[in-house]
Order: structure tokens, then sequence, then C-alpha cells
């Protein structure tokens, strides 16, 4: 048989229908669904008289546009997101899907709660009408997101049409140095490749220092496997990745857990298998990072200078000008010298335990400077809950930061946690568009701990010299 | 889905790469619970000033351009995330083709669900036909999806590809639901073998 890769293995056992001309009917494993991208996809089957074709294995969840204030079930004072969130309440039920209200406890981000309640397991595919859907891609499934009318296309037949993308191989050798996490390799990649270098491609990320992250880590790296112009990322499925699933409420437990462990062993690339595009990275040549500019693939070492436009080629002068101009910053000046009004820690990039306690880790026994905004928003209700347990919501708190309830707040900020115009926010969220916090407002990405670091000093900072 | 046949329109230039999707359509407008209507607020952010007036500078506000149903924009065009108010806004402002030399997957994808026609041309292509749309209203570039073709206002011809399947379903107005369920048997038999082969999904 011909060597085949991670992501040929799991394509071709999902295959449900080949058309002549390549067109693939992939089936699908999970439909995780939110309240944005949804509700025309289910007015559509209602149009059409049809009906979810497998509603146990879609699961819904309102997390863009909850509120993440204490005082949220009070509701949504918004009209037009509490009609949102209504929408997929009514829907949720009328269809029958799995369904986590905004008062379950489970309620969270969709891209963390699918893994935490084990609904995300090696060799599956899933998708949802969101592009961080490549974060299950941590666990050797196949995740992208999709459009609304797929919505409605998986919704109504429990399968996508696909043409099968590209392998493209990103290996990180080697060991991370101290303060560099999973956050730093996924931002240091696309600063790489450019946020359109994986377009066309499934990603594979190997090597040892990938093999050594938590799966918390694992899943921030495949997170921002899009912003790199990837439609999905992978890792393939291991020790780590069993002991993370085994035991979680929706896992096979007995002799189906050994059974679909067997099965699992089985989903690497093999040996001789075909990439079409191959990137190595030292692990230890990747510094503490952030963004400067308005995409992804602005990134910088901390301890860098503020680039000028005149640095680039091509149609990126132009685009590097304009993102000086929106991000307020003048060439030259070193990274570490930008003030900062705002840090943000949460998303489904970093709104994992792990990620709480690497932040929690760099503000102990320290104050926010004066007058930052400031907040913590766990990705789910559990995650919360652990870090309350862990003592981790005491010391953020004690530290000066908002402890909230979960949710995307101002990861995009439908809900109402936005920044005002020109506001300069540390974020570890995985977007810094233009207004993507809120109009004019202005974002830098980076690690939960460079994040901490960051609200400490009040301005962009180098967590090494913190720790 | 309105079909998309041949069209003569005017194309408005947008230089600028990695347009994103919240560039398009910014989030505030995410909240409809319907696909139309979201025209009047495409490119929000520059078409717009803070209190709600024109920005004279940004292409669709300028006269020429109002009535574009053609964008020929910059490289990597509906990057970032997979809302697909983004083809619906654009659509419901009028625009049925949009040309650069790549797109995001997701956003490309999008596209051909919507009955909008994206086009990858070269590097020289795009700059040729960037020159052709800022001449203005009077310049009128035509798509001809069935043979393929662009054809500049000065009668300039450029080939482009497109997956015949998509092309299909975009000429003839064609829904994919409806087509998949003709397909039901398949998905019933690959059921039926999951569950014998991979019990615990
Ligand atoms: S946390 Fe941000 S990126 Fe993740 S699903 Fe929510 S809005 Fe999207």
């Amino acid at each position: 048989m011909a060597p085949k890769t991670l992501y040929d293995k799991i394509w071709d056992a999902h295959v449900a229908h080949q058309g002549d001309d390549g067109t693939c009917l992939l089936y699908i494993d999970r439909h995780l669904v939110h309240e944005v991208t949804s509700p025309q996809a289910f007015e559509g089957l209602r149009m059409s008289g049809r009906k979810v074709r497998a509603p146990e294995k879609t699961i819904a969840v309102p997390d863009h546009n909850v509120p993440t204030t204490l005082d949220r079930l009070k509701g949504i004072d918004n009209e037009e997101s509490r009609i949102q969130v209504e929408a997929l309440d009514k829907n949720a039920r009328e269809f029958g899907v799995v369904y986590y209200p905004v008062d379950d406890i489970r309620q969270g981000i969709v891209h963390i709660i699918g893994p935490e309640q084990g609904w995300t397991l090696p060799g599956m595919t899933i998708v949802c009408g969101d592009s961080h859907t490549a974060t299950h891609g941590a666990f050797g499934a196949l995740a992208h997101g999709i459009g609304t009318s797929e919505v409605e296309h998986v919704l109504a037949t429990q399968t996508l049409i696909q043409k099968k993308s590209k392998n493209m191989r990103v290996e990180i050798t080697g060991k991370l140095s101290k303060g560099v996490t999973a956050k730093d390799i996924t931002l240091a990649v696309i600063g790489e490749t450019g946020t359109a270098g994986g377009t066309g491609y499934v990603i594979e990320y190997c090597g040892e220092a990938i093999r050594s992250l938590s799966m918390e880590g694992r899943m921030t790296i495949c997170n921002m496997a899009i912003e790199g112009g990837a439609r999905a990322g992978l890792i393939a499925p291991d020790e780590i990745t069993f002991n993370y699933c085994e035991g979680r409420p929706n896992a096979p437990t007995g002799r189906l857990w050994n059974a679909a462990v067997k099965y699992w062993r089985t989903l690497f690339s093999d040996d001789k298998a075909h990439f079409d595009k191959t990137i190595t990275l030292k692990g230890e040549d990747i510094a503490p990072v952030v963004t400067w500019g308005t995409s992804p693939e602005d990134v910088l070492p901390i301890t860098a200078i503020v680039p000028a436009a005149k640095d680039f080629n091509g149609g990126k002068v132009n685009a590097a000008q304009r993102s000086l101009d929106y991000m307020g910053l003048t060439p030259g000046t070193p990274l570490q010298d930008v003030e900062i009004d705002a840090v943000f820690i949460g998303s489904c990039t970093n709104g994992r335990i792990e990620d709480l306690r690497a932040a929690a880790e760099i503000v102990k026994g320290k104050k926010v400077q004066d007058g930052l905004i400031a907040m913590v928003v766990p990705g789910s209700g559990l995650v919360r809950l652990q870090a309350e347990e862990e003592g981790l919501a005491e010391i953020f708190k004690q530290a000066g930061f908002e402890w909230r309830l979960a949710g995307c707040s101002m990861c995009l900020g439908m809900n109402p946690d936005q920044l005002g115009p020109q506001v300069r926010c540390a974020s570890t969220s995985n977007r810094n568009f233009e207004g993507r916090q809120g109009r004019g407002s202005r974002t830098h990405l980076m690690s939960p701990a460079m994040a901490a670091a960051a609200a400490v000093t009040g301005k962009l900072t180098d967590v090494r010299e913190l720790m | 889905m309105e079909k998309f046949e041949k069209m003569t329109a005017i194309a408005a230039p947008m230089p600028l790469i990695n347009i994103d999707t919240d560039m398009i359509i910014p989030k505030q407008f995410l909240k409809t619970i319907k696909r139309s209507g979201l025209g009047v607020s495409a490119f929000h952010e520059m078409r717009y000033h803070m209190d709600g007036t024109e920005n004279p500078e940004f292409v669709l506000n300028q006269d020429a351009y109002r009535n574009a149903n053609i964008l020929v924009a910059g490289d990597n065009f509906g990057c970032g995330s997979s809302r697909e108010h983004a083809p619906w806004a654009l659509l419901d402002f009028g625009v049925r083709c949009v040309i650069s030399t790549s797109f995001a997957d997701i956003f490309y994808n999008n596209c051909f669900k919507n009955g909008i026609l994206p086009v990858i041309v070269t590097d020289e292509e795009l700059n040729l036909l960037m020159q052709d749309a800022e001449k203005g209203s009077n310049a009128r570039m035509v798509i001809d999806l069935e043979s393929q073709l662009i054809k500049t206002s000065d009668g300039q011809i450029i080939n482009f590809d497109v997956d015949q399947h998509r092309k299909h379903c975009l000429i003839n107005g064609l829904d994919d639901i409806g087509l998949t369920m003709e397909k039901v048997a398949s998905i019933d038999m690959f059921e039926k073998q999951m569950a014998t082969n991979a019990p615990w999904v």
C-alpha cells in the first residue's frame, strides 16, 4: 500500500461518495454549532422541510454574543444579540440537537467545550461554522471551518462536498527556550509562511517541540492554522492525547475505548508519505513574540523594533504602512517601549486552564498597572470552576484583573466587551485585524504569559525578565 | 441561488492585499438572522466615517463605482473569519464577481454557494485588470463564465480556470443540498459501515 499522511488516512476513512471529477462527499462525525453562523442555516432547513440528519452528532452552544459579566442570566441587553441567542435556543430544542445553554456550567467557547466534553476524538471529521474549528486538529481529527450554506448542508446530510487539499508539514525540532510557549510557535510559523502560505493545504505539525506539548498547547497551535491560510492543522495522536480523552463525558469506555485506542494508534503519517511542502523551524530559535501590525503574519520577537514600510516588498509595502498608521506606531521604536491600555486573556486560542496557570504564575503577588483595562475570560464554565478551585481566580482578582464568565468576549467584541478607538490591547486571541476588538482598537497578539507580563508593567514586555 | 451567466459591468479597483472578512463585513453586522440587507454595511469601516457619513476616498463611494458589480482586488482576498456574511454583503451590494491573484479557501468556497464568481488571475493579469477598472464607469468588463474569459473594456481577453462542478452549479443556479440528497443511499451505507468499524464515534 502506498504510504499515506495522517490527513490522507482520515480523509480516506470518511469518503461516503466520490464523483467522477474527484469531488467527494465527506462524512462528518461531529458538527459544532454556535449562534452567529447558524440561524440562516436552520431557517433554510425549515423552509425546505428538512430535518437534522444526525442530531446526536450536532452540538450547539451560544458563545460569541453572550455577556461575560456575572449578571448575565438577567438577560442580554443588546436586542440583536439576544435575538441571535434566542434563535439558537429555539433551533437547538426544535431540531433536537445536543445543547449547552447559557446557564449550563458546561457552556463555553465552542472549540473549548468540544474537547472538554469528549466530543472531539482522534480520527474524526469535525466541522463548525467558524474558522477556528482548526483547533480540534490537535487530537488528530480533521477539523475545519465552513460557511453557513455548508452548515445547512451538514445539518441536512451529515456530509460536506469537498475536494482534497494538499499536504504540508511543519516541523518544530528540538526544545523550547524559557518563556516560549505554543502561542509563540504558532505565531512564529505564520510569521514564516505568511497568512496565505497555507492556503490550499492541510498542515501537519510535528517534531520534538510539538510532541512535548500538552493537549492545551497543541490546541493553541492548531487553532491558528487558519491564520496561516490552512483550513486545518493536525497533530498525530499519542499517549498525551489518549490520556486527555479518557474519562471525558462523551468518550467511549470499556471495550469500545480499547478498540478506539487501537485504531487511533494507526493515525500517523507513514515514513515515506508525500508532503507537497515542508517547513522546519528550530524550537531553540523561537523567542517570545508579539505582533506589531494588523495581520497575524506581522510577527516579531519582543526584543525587536517596530519595522518600517520600506523593509517590505510588493503589496506588503502599502499594507505595512497602513498597519503602522492604524496601530499608531513609529518605525524604529523598541517594541518593549510600546505602552498598552488593555489586556485580554481568553479566547479559543488561549482560554484553557493551562493558559490561565501560565498567566497567573506571572501576575502572582503583583499588580496590574493603574488605569489598565484587564480581564481574564475563561474559555468555559468548567475552566472557570477549575481555575477557582486551583486558586488562580484569586490571584487574578488580587492583581486587579476582572474575572469573567465564559465566552468569546473581547476576542471579537460581539458582546459588550469591546475596546474604544486607539485603545491598545495586549491580547491572547488570534486576530489583530483592523477593528477586531472594537472599531479603531489596536491589538497585539501574544501568549498568556506575555499578556500577563504586559499587564504588570503596562508595556509590551519580555516575559523572560519577570521569570 | 441566482444563475450566473454572462455579465457586462463596472469593476471597482481595490488594490489592497489581505482584505479580510472583518473588513468586508465587521462583526456588529453579524447579529442578523437573515441573509439579506447587509449591502449597506459592506466595507463599513472603510466606507463610513465614525459619524456615519461617507468617506469620499473609498472607491465604492465614488460616483463612478457606486454601481460596480465586479471587484478587482489584491492578493489573499477574503482571509480570516469564515463568516458567510461576507459574500452575502457583497452580493447584497451587487457584487457578482471578484477578481484577485488568490483567495482564502473558505471565502472562495462561500462565494460559489451564493452565486458569486471568484476568479483567480496572475499578477500581470491583475495589473492589467486593475488599470482597466481604474478607468471608471465608462469602462465595462465582460465576465463570461461559459467561455471562462474576461474581456477588458478595450477588448483584451484573459482566460481563467474554474472547477467544472462549481461552474455547472453556478450557471444553472443549482443548490448543493438537493444534489447531495440524491446520493442519500451512499450516506446510509457509509453510516452502516461506521457503526461496525468505529462504533465509538
Ligand atoms: S474565541 Fe474568538 S476566534 Fe474563538 S470562536 Fe470565539 S470569536 Fe472566534
